[in-house]
C-alpha cells in the first residue's frame, strides 16, 4: 500500500472577489528551513491596477451598506479567521521565528482586532462626529464619511496582525482596500482571501496582493484613482516615495510608526478609533432653522 | 419691475473712522518689529484706488531663520504655561480685536478691497469669535479626543491667502496657540496689514515674545518658511497648485501638513426649492467677497424645469448689485484684490466666450474711485461641463450656469471635479436634501443656505481641495500630537 499523496493548495491573489493568478505569470517561493513550503504569486503592477478598478467599483455599494451590516461582516471575518486558526498558525510558524506558540498568539490577536472594529462600525460616527453650536438660526452637524479607495502597505511583521490592524479600520468605516501584504512572510496574506470570500465581504472590497514592495510601492503611491494610503513598517526612503506619489492628487497618507512587532498587540493604540479617523472625511452640514 | 417714477440712488456713505497706516512696516519677530535683514521691501497697493498704500518688509532666508529660532525658543515655556492661562491670552486677543474692530475693518477693506460692510460684519467679528472659541479649548484638550493624551506639535509655519486676511490669520493662529504651539505666520503679499496689526495686538496683550511671529513677503518667503527644518507643522490655505508643491516639498520630512485649497463648488437648485430664497443664496454664494472665496458656489446646477425662471430672477437680482468704492457702506461688490487677479478674471471671461458660452455682465457701478480694480458681477449661460469656466477656479464674481434633469444627474455633475470643498443644495423636500447632501463629495454642504461660517463649525475639503479641518473640535487635531493613554511612551 502506498502512502496517500496530500493535496497541496495553490495560492493565488485575491482580486475583485476571485482568486486569479497574477497576470504576469510570475511566482515566488516561500521557504521554511531551506525547504520550499509554498509557491505564491508575485503580483505585478497590472495586477495592482486591476485591483484598483475592482475596488473603485465596489466602493459605492460598500459605503452605502448600513453600519450594522458592515459590523456583522467584519464579525463574520473574525468567525472565519477563528475557524481557520490552525491553518494560519501553521502558515505563520512556517516562516516567522517563535514557533507555533507565538503564531497562535498573533492569530488570536488578529481575530480579536476584527471583533473590536466590527463593534466600531456603528459607533465611530458618534465618537468622531458632532453637533456644532453655531451662532445664528442654523442646525449644524459634522459626520465622518469614507475617504474611498485605500492602498495598504502592511508591515513584514507581524504579518497577519499588522495587516488586519490596518485593514479592519479601513473596512469598518466604509472604505475599500488594496493590500500589499508582508513581503517577508506572505503566506498569511495568501490565505486571508479565503476568509474574505466566505464572510460576505462583497467582491472588490478587499483585494490582497503578494509581491515585492520594490516593484509595487511607487504605483501604490502614485495611482490617480487611489484616495488614501495606509503604510506600516516602511523605511524613511519608502515613506518619502509614498508621500511624493501622494502629492500628485493629494492622497491622504497615514504612516504608522511602530517600533517593534510586539507593539501591534497593544489594544489601547491599535483598537482605537484613531485608526479610523485617518480614513474618513469630515462633512459638515448646515441648514437654517426657521418656520 | 419697471417704474415710471424717478430712480432713487444712494448718496455716498463712506466709512469715516480713521485707521492709521504707517509709511512702512517691518517684520514681527520675537516680539519686536524689525526691518528685513537684507533691507528688502515691497509696495502694498490699495485695490480700491490703485494707489500706493504703504510699504512692507520682505523676509529673506535670514529673517525666516530668526523667526523660526524665536518660535523654537518660545515654545517650551508657552506649552508649559497652565493651560487656562494660555487660554486667557487668547481671550485677551479676542477682546482687543472686538475693541479695535472698526479700525481693523477699515484696514482690511483698504488693503484688500472687500466692501466695508463685509469686513465690518463678517471678517472682523468672525476673527474675534475664532480666538474666543479656541481660547476655551486650551484647558480642555484632553477631553477633545477620548482615550488620547494631547500634546503640542511644536513650531507651526502658517501661510495664508489674501481673500480673508485677518480671518485666515485667526483660523490659523487660534487653534495652534491654544494647543501650546508657537507660530510663524506668513500673510499674502497683497494683504499684509491686518496680520501686522494683529501682531501689535499680541504685543498689547503681553503675549510672550516669540509665540507669534509674522513674516511678510511673497512666494519665496513662504517657500523658505515651508522648507525650514525647524518647522514641525505646515498649514497652508491657497491654491491647489501651490498646495501640491508644498506636499511634495514636505514628503519624507516628517512635517505635519494640512491644506485648505481651491474649489469649484456646485450649487444645486432643485425644482421644488423656494426659488426667491435660492436666488439670494446663489448671489451670496458667488458674489460674496467679489467671488474671492475658495468655497464660492461657482457652478450653478439648476433643474431644467425651473432654469428659465431662476435665470430670470437671478438676472434681475444681479442688476441690483452695487459695484463700488469698498469703503462705501452701500457697496455690495468692492474692488478686485489686485491688478493681477483682475487680469485672471478677465482672461476667463474671454476664454469662456471663446469656448462657446454666453457672457452676461450685470450689476451697477456706483461712484468708482479712479484707478481701482473693478469687475461687474457676471454669469455665463450655455456652459458645457468640459469648459474651462466649468472646471477651473476663477476666484472672481463669475458664475457658470448649467442644468440637470434628475437628482441623479445633479450628483454626477456635482461630483465631476477633482475638487471637493463645498456644495449648496436647495430643495424644500427633506428626504431629497439628505440624499443629495450625503452623496455630494464635499467637506461643507450648505442646505438652503450658502457661505455660512462659524468658529465652532469644521471647514475643509475632500479630494484635491485639501485635507484637515479648521474650526470646531476637529480643527484642534492638526495642532496636537495624540497618544493613547494606555500605550507606552
Amino acid at each position: 500500500m502506498s502512502e496517500r499523496l496530500p493535496v497541496l493548495k495553490t495560492y493565488k491573489l485575491y482580486l475583485g472577489g476571485a482568486f486569479p493568478r497574477t497576470e504576469s505569470g510570475r511566482s515566488q517561493v516561500v521557504e521554511s528551513a531551506g525547504q520550499p513550503v509554498a509557491h505564491l504569486c508575485r503580483a505585478s503592477r497590472k495586477d495592482f491596477r486591476n485591483a484598483v478598478v475592482a475596488a473603485r467599483k465596489a466602493l459605492s455599494g460598500w459605503s452605502a451598506r448600513s453600519a450594522y451590516n458592515r459590523g456583522q461582516i467584519l464579525y463574520r471575518m473574525a468567525e472565519m479567521l477563528e475557524g481557520k486558526a490552525t491553518e494560519f498558525v501553521q502558515a505563520l510558524a512556517a516562516t516567522v521565528p517563535g514557533g507555533e506558540e507565538r503564531a497562535r498568539r498573533e492569530v488570536e490577536a488578529a481575530v480579536d482586532r476584527l471583533v473590536s472594529f466590527a463593534g466600531w462600525a456603528d459607533k465611530y460616527a458618534q465618537v468622531l462626529g458632532c453637533q456644532n453650536p453655531v451662532e445664528g438660526p442654523y442646525h449644524n452637524f459634522s459626520l465622518p464619511e469614507p475617504t474611498g479607495v485605500v492602498t495598504i502597505v502592511a508591515p513584514d511583521e507581524p504579518a497577519l496582525l499588522g495587516l488586519i490592524g490596518q485593514l479592519a479600520p479601513v473596512l469598518c468605516s466604509g472604505n475599500v482596500a488594496v493590500v500589499l501584504g508582508s513581503e517577508a512572510h506572505p503566506l498569511a496574506t495568501a490565505i486571508l482571501g479565503e476568509v474574505c470570500a466566505t464572510s460576505d465581504v462583497p467582491a472588490g472590497v478587499v483585494n490582497l496582493l503578494t509581491g515585492f514592495r520594490e516593484e509595487l510601492l511607487e504605483q501604490f503611491a502614485a495611482h490617480r484613482d487611489v484616495d488614501a494610503i495606509s503604510a506600516a513598517g516602511v523605511s524613511a526612503e519608502e515613506r518619502r516615495t509614498l508621500e511624493l506619489g501622494a502629492a500628485e492628487n493629494l492622497k491622504r497618507v497615514h504612516v504608522l510608526e511602530v517600533a517593534a512587532a510586539e507593539d501591534w498587540f497593544e489594544e489601547a493604540r491599535f483598537a482605537s478609533p484613531e485608526l479610523i479617523e485617518s480614513f474618513v472625511e469630515i462633512k459638515t452640514l448646515w441648514h437654517p432653522s426657521a418656520s | 419691475m419697471s417704474s415710471s417714477s424717478t430712480t432713487w440712488d444712494y448718496a455716498p456713505a463712506p466709512e469715516s473712522a480713521p485707521a492709521e497706516i504707517a509709511e512702512a512696516y517691518g517684520l514681527f519677530i520675537d516680539g519686536e518689529f524689525i526691518e528685513a535683514l537684507d533691507g528688502g521691501s515691497m509696495d502694498s497697493i490699495e485695490p480700491g484706488t490703485g494707489q500706493l498704500l504703504t510699504r512692507f518688509a520682505v523676509a529673506g532666508q535670514a529673517d525666516v531663520d530668526a523667526a523660526v529660532a524665536a518660535a523654537t525658543r518660545a515654545q517650551p515655556a508657552w506649552a508649559a504655561l497652565p493651560a487656562r492661562e494660555r487660554g486667557k491670552y487668547l481671550y485677551r486677543i479676542a477682546r482687543r480685536l472686538q475693541e479695535r474692530a472698526r479700525e481693523f475693518a477699515i484696514l482690511e477693506t483698504r488693503d484688500g478691497g472687500k466692501p466695508i460692510k463685509e469686513s465690518r460684519d463678517v471678517d472682523i467679528p468672525e476673527a474675534a469669535k475664532h480666538f474666543f472659541y479656541y481660547a476655551g479649548w486650551a484647558d480642555k484638550l484632553d477631553y477633545a479626543f477620548p482615550g488620547r493624551r494631547a500634546q503640542p506639535v511644536g513650531v507651526c509655519a502658517q501661510i495664508i491667502p489674501w481673500n480673508f486676511p485677518l480671518l485666515m490669520a485667526a483660523w490659523k493662529l487660534a487653534p495652534a496657540l491654544a494647543c501650546g504651539n508657537t507660530v510663524v505666520l506668513k500673510p499674502a503679499e497683497t494683504t499684509p496689514l491686518t496680520a501686522l496689526r494683529l501682531a501689535e495686538v499680541c504685543q498689547e496683550v503681553g503675549l510672550p515674545q516669540g509665540v507669534v511671529n509674522v513674516l511678510t513677503g511673497a512666494g519665496e518667503t513662504g517657500a523658505a518658511l515651508a522648507a525650514h527644518p525647524g518647522v514641525q507643522k505646515l498649514a497652508f490655505t491657497g491654491s491647489t497648485e501651490v498646495g501640491k508643491k508644498l506636499a511634495e516639498g514636505v514628503a519624507g520630512s516628517g512635517k505635519r501638513l494640512t491644506l485648505e485649497l481651491g474649489g469649484k463648488s456646485p450649487h444645486i437648485i432643485c425644482e421644488d426649492a423656494s426659488l426667491d430664497q435660492a436666488v439670494e443664496g446663489i448671489v451670496q454664494g458667488i458674489f460674496f467677497n467679489q467671488g474671492h472665496v475658495c468655497c464660492a458656489g461657482s457652478r450653478l446646477l439648476v433643474q431644467e424645469s425651473v432654469q428659465d425662471e431662476v435665470v430670470e430672477k437671478l438676472a434681475w437680482r444681479m442688476q441690483q448689485i452695487r459695484v463700488g468704492d469698498p469703503l462705501d457702506k452701500n457697496t455690495d461688490l468692492g474692488a478686485i484684490n489686485s491688478a493681477g487677479q483682475l487680469e485672471t478674471i478677465q482672461r476667463y471671461l474671454a476664454l469662456g466666450q471663446e469656448e462657446g458660452a454666453t457672457l452676461h455682465e450685470s450689476g451697477q457701478f456706483g461712484t468708482l474711485p479712479e484707478g481701482g480694480y473693478y469687475q461687474r458681477p457676471c454669469y455665463f449661460e450655455n456652459v458645457q461641463p468640459a469648459h474651462s469656466i466649468a472646471r477651473e477656479e476663477i476666484f472672481g464674481p463669475v458664475l457658470s450656469v448649467m442644468s440637470f434633469r434628475t437628482p441623479e444627474e445633479a450628483i454626477q455633475r456635482a461630483n465631476d471635479t477633482p475638487y471637493g470643498l463645498a456644495a449648496g443644495i436647495w430643495t424644500d423636500k427633506g428626504s431629497k436634501m439628505f440624499e443629495l447632501a450625503s452623496r455630494v463629495r464635499a467637506g461643507v454642504v450648505w442646505c438652503n443656505t450658502y457661505n455660512r461660517f462659524d468658529a465652532s463649525s469644521p471647514f475643509g475639503g475632500y479630494q484635491q481641495s485639501g485635507f484637515g479641518r479648521e474650526g470646531g473640535r476637529h480643527g484642534l487635531k492638526p495642532y496636537l500630537k495624540l497618544t493613547s493613554w494606555g500605550a507606552e511612551g
